[in-house]
């Protein structure tokens, strides 16, 4: 922490807990929040614990003595059209669907962080100009330009998938940490480091971002729950992962056949369900973050 | 006031600009041109080369898009090489279908919201605004698609009371009354599906406004004349909270152009978004990109009106 110092100054006076601290304390009161946060840890260790002993290949393989089995002590959710367990697809596809909602998470918040800081620090023209940018992409019927692109980009792989996503996404993102860079450029402290002569560079990333992280932190989390349904409904409509590689959305997709829908729910509602509770989840757990964050809106 | 209109609508003109321009980018990067829709392959591949002379294929880009751009102005967008008839009929078939289902999302959404959303604003932290936030949260949790799946299984499927695809029965006089009737029943569980999760950001929004309305000095000094409760609401609460919510009318068409990609291909309902899906999907490019076009023209159309109504009700956003 930077301000150790003045801390160790005013001992007397009660510390101000670290934001770790508060947000563990908001989780904690908040039991709806608390039951999510276990929730999410206890799914993603379980998902990927068990997927290393999984042979992916193993669970894609077609079968076609087993096809669109209900569930059985063989099959605890049946299997699919190709003879697919779909228990071991629901699990490499959860695993699969949070890998690639946390990378695009990262990935948007990276560009979306950066871009915003510069343009709410230099402000001015620099700021208008790159602002209309933004508003630009962000009426775009952003689906529909991301199905085009999937549809046309040669070498089609799960990482040309996040790299678009990421091309379209990170520009809410950036309208809101702008925003809140603004203010802060005016603050003495930011005024002060510029007239010392501190590079720029320096100034954003090392003294105007730290004030930023739990709003960042607050951000990030919601997005990570919008990312995984967004995911999984590329995927459903057929532009997301490819089906040897399964995912929540792929398995969801096979809803898209109206037999597979009406007649074999198990292929489809254990996938929905569970993007549901993720999503759910980590709402949750992003709500109880961003009143850890507003004090006025503390329970803790 | 007039300045703000105008300035905005200066805005509007190079977003449409560069919306073209990624949309012509986009149809330079996908395999084909316009010829490969129409041509037989034994042809002479030099007859071929001088059709695309002819046709300008062979000009640089930037003539290229001037004669796109030309083009698209007077209404000619290509030929469907699918269905091998000029785009723009094809889309006009289309069009009125995904009108329909957008107009009847659009009620659904507002006949949903109005209530609740003031139910839960002016009794706050009781037991009913309780269950109607409880239904917004959940209802931003739910993927769109997901929902639409469950309620097209339940609703359509195992109880049988909508029917599950399409936009018309079929073998029916146009215009009839039956016609017309099967066009509603076809229209319901699509409209509803998309309206129930799309309109918790509404409901949510129209609560925090009277919420907000209801501290205002205004209120406390029709309270002080003497209105009763209901006037004090009908009168001066709700008036002042609905014309923020009125405003953003514009940027649910952006929303319902997403959703209608999902709502038409689990429903099969023929409208753009169907059509857009099946276009992708069978490389049907003349089809996509005037798709993507016209779906882009009109979320910035909705965002300039959303923009223009919300400077009539808000002075405080002309200013700038």
């Amino acid at each position: 922490m930077h301000y150790t110092e003045t801390e160790s100054m005013v001992t007397n006076e009660e510390k101000v807990p670290s934001l770790a601290k508060i947000i563990w304390r908001e989780i904690v009161r908040d039991k709806v929040a608390l039951i999510s946060f276990l929730f999410i840890i206890l799914i993603t260790s379980f998902v990927y614990g068990i997927s290393i002993f999984l042979n992916q290949d193993e669970i894609v393989r077609v079968d076609l003595f087993a096809i669109n089995e209900p569930p059985s002590e063989n099959f605890w959710l049946g299997t699919d059209y190709g003879g697919r367990d779909i228990f071991g697809q629901l699990i490499i596809g959860t695993r699969n669907s949070l890998s690639i909602g946390i990378l695009v998470t990262l990935m948007t918040g990276i560009i979306g962080v950066t871009y915003g800081l510069a343009s709410g620090y230099f402000g001015g023209t620099v700021d208008n100009i790159m602002m209309r940018i933004v508003d630009f992409f962000l009426i775009l019927p952003f689906l529909m330009i991301v199905i085009v692109f999937v549809a046309i980009v040669p070498e089609y792989s799960v990482w040309t998938f996040s790299l678009i996503m990421t091309a379209f996404l990170w520009m809410g993102k950036a309208r809101l940490i702008r925003s809140k860079a603004l203010q802060e450029r005016e603050l003495d402290y930011a005024q002060a480091s510029k007239t010392l002569g501190t590079p720029h560079w320096k100034i954003m990333f090392l003294q105007v971002l730290p004030n930023l992280s739990s709003l960042i932190i607050v951000t990030m989390t919601l997005n990570l729950a919008a990312n995984i349904g967004l995911e999984s409904g590329l995927s459903f409509l057929g532009f997301g992962f490819p089906e040897d590689t399964p995912s929540l959305g792929t398995l969801l997709g096979y809803a898209r056949n109206p037999q597979t829908l009406e007649l074999r729910w198990w292929i489809w509602v254990p996938a929905a369900v569970m993007v549901f509770l993720l999503m759910l989840a980590v709402r949750n757990v992003g709500e109880a973050l961003k009143r850890a964050t507003d004090a006025k809106q503390r329970r803790g | 006031m007039w300045k703000f209109i105008v300035r905005r609508l200066l805005i509007t003109m190079p977003q449409i600009v560069l919306l073209s321009i990624l949309v012509f980018i986009m149809a330079q990067l996908m395999p084909g041109d316009a010829l490969s829709g129409l041509i037989d392959p034994n042809i002479d591949p030099a007859a071929i080369e001088e059709q695309r002379e002819k046709l300008g294929l062979n000009d640089p880009w930037y003539v290229q898009y001037t004669d796109w751009v030309t083009s698209a102005i007077q209404g000619d967008l290509g030929q469907s090489f699918r269905f091998k008839m000029p785009v723009t009929e094809l889309i006009g078939q289309r069009l009125v279908n995904t009108f329909w289902l957008g107009l009847a999302t659009l009620i659904f959404t507002y006949i949903i919201a109005i209530p609740l959303g003031i139910t839960s604003g002016r009794y706050n932290d009781t037991l009913r605004d309780q269950i109607i936030t409880g239904y917004t949260y959940i209802g931003f949790a739910t993927p769109l698609f997901i929902f639409a799946l469950v309620m097209l299984w339940v609703f359509g499927y195992s109880l049988g009371w909508f029917p599950t695809g399409g936009s018309v029965e079929p073998g029916l006089e146009p215009g009839s009354f039956a016609y017309i009737m099967s066009k509603i029943n076809h229209l319901l569980l699509p409209a509803i599906s998309m309206a129930l999760i799309t309109t918790v950001n509404t409901v949510q929004y129209l609560r925090s406004e009277i919420i907000d309305t209801k501290q205002k000095d205004f209120v406390l000094t029709a309270r002080a004349k003497g209105a009763s409760e209901a006037r004090v609401y009908r009168r001066h609460i709700f008036r002042n909270s609905l014309l923020p919510v009125a405003a953003y009318f514009g940027f649910e068409i952006t929303g319902l152009i997403g959703g209608t990609i999902f709502i038409e291909t689990i429903f099969s309902y023929p409208g753009m978004g169907l059509l857009f899906m099946e276009s992708v999907l069978q490389r049907d490019y003349s089809v996509v990109t005037s798709v993507v076009l016209l779906f882009g023209i009109a979320s910035i159309l909705g965002a300039l009106l959303s923009d223009i109504i919300l400077s009539l009700v808000d002075p405080r956003i002309r200013i700038k």
